[in-house]
């Protein structure tokens, strides 16, 4: 059961990840928006779940499942290489940065408001 | 197809974190490893698969993506002790940098 909460937690955030990345490609220059968007995001909503706690089962789907899919560490570092090898190193520095802070701050926040609940 | 790809590599994350679970307050070794790993392989694919063939979406934003998470990497280090928290953020960013750029560094001298 948990297995295919999970399963389709994935098979929603995967493409929606997708969809975002081409909706906001390009919007920032070669800043990958897209991906940082989908980061940021995710990191808010899985910090609030574990926050609350939410049960097992929605944990799984929305935890798991769909935050794990909607967020990417693999495609993050590939977009900074991909950067740093264009010669945009302060740009690849920026996006980790900001990536890391903003994502650290969304998790706080959302870890916050759901423990505070 | 990105969604088959993301939940083949979301089970596989959910099978690792299951057989590896790491006790509270400890080091997540499961969800590092899944990261660095993910990266080193998506480093070697952007050099071996050309860009717009279906195979590599299907494994790099579908099973990659499904595979390794950001959110679970942040929320690790809120939740966390503040000397691990610190520890598994700098690990993971700099192993997963590193393992991206030995990939594709690997790849190219495969491919040559």
């Amino acid at each position: 059961m948990t297995v295919l909460l999970v399963a389709l937690g994935a098979a929603v955030g995967a493409p929606l990840r997708y969809l975002t990345d081409q909706a906001l490609r390009g919007r920032a220059g070669t800043f990958p928006l897209g991906t940082f968007a989908v980061n940021v995001a995710g990191s808010l909503l899985l910090g609030f779940l574990i926050g609350v706690p939410v049960p097992p089962a929605l944990g799984a789907l929305l935890g798991t499942g769909f935050c794990g899919a909607l967020t990417t560490y693999s495609t993050f570092s590939l977009e900074a290489l991909t950067l740093v090898e264009n010669g945009e190193r302060a740009r690849a520095l920026t996006y980790v940065l900001a990536s890391l802070t903003v994502g650290l701050g969304a998790a706080s926040l959302g870890h916050l408001a759901g423990s505070t609940l | 197809m990105i969604a088959v790809g993301g939940m083949f590599g979301a089970l596989t994350r959910f099978g690792l974190n299951t057989a590896w679970p790491h006790p509270e307050g400890g080091f997540p070794l499961a969800t590092w490893l899944i990261n660095v790993s993910g990266c080193l392989v998506i480093g070697g694919i952007s050099v071996l698969v050309p860009a717009p063939r279906r195979l590599r979406l299907f494994l790099t934003t579908g099973f990659l993506g499904g595979y390794t998470t950001f959110s679970t990497a942040m929320t690790d280090v809120v939740v966390s002790p503040t000397v691990i928290s610190f520890a598994y953020l700098v690990a993971t960013v700099a192993g997963a940098l590193l393992a991206v750029w030995a990939g594709s560094s690997l790849a190219r001298r495969v491919r040559r």
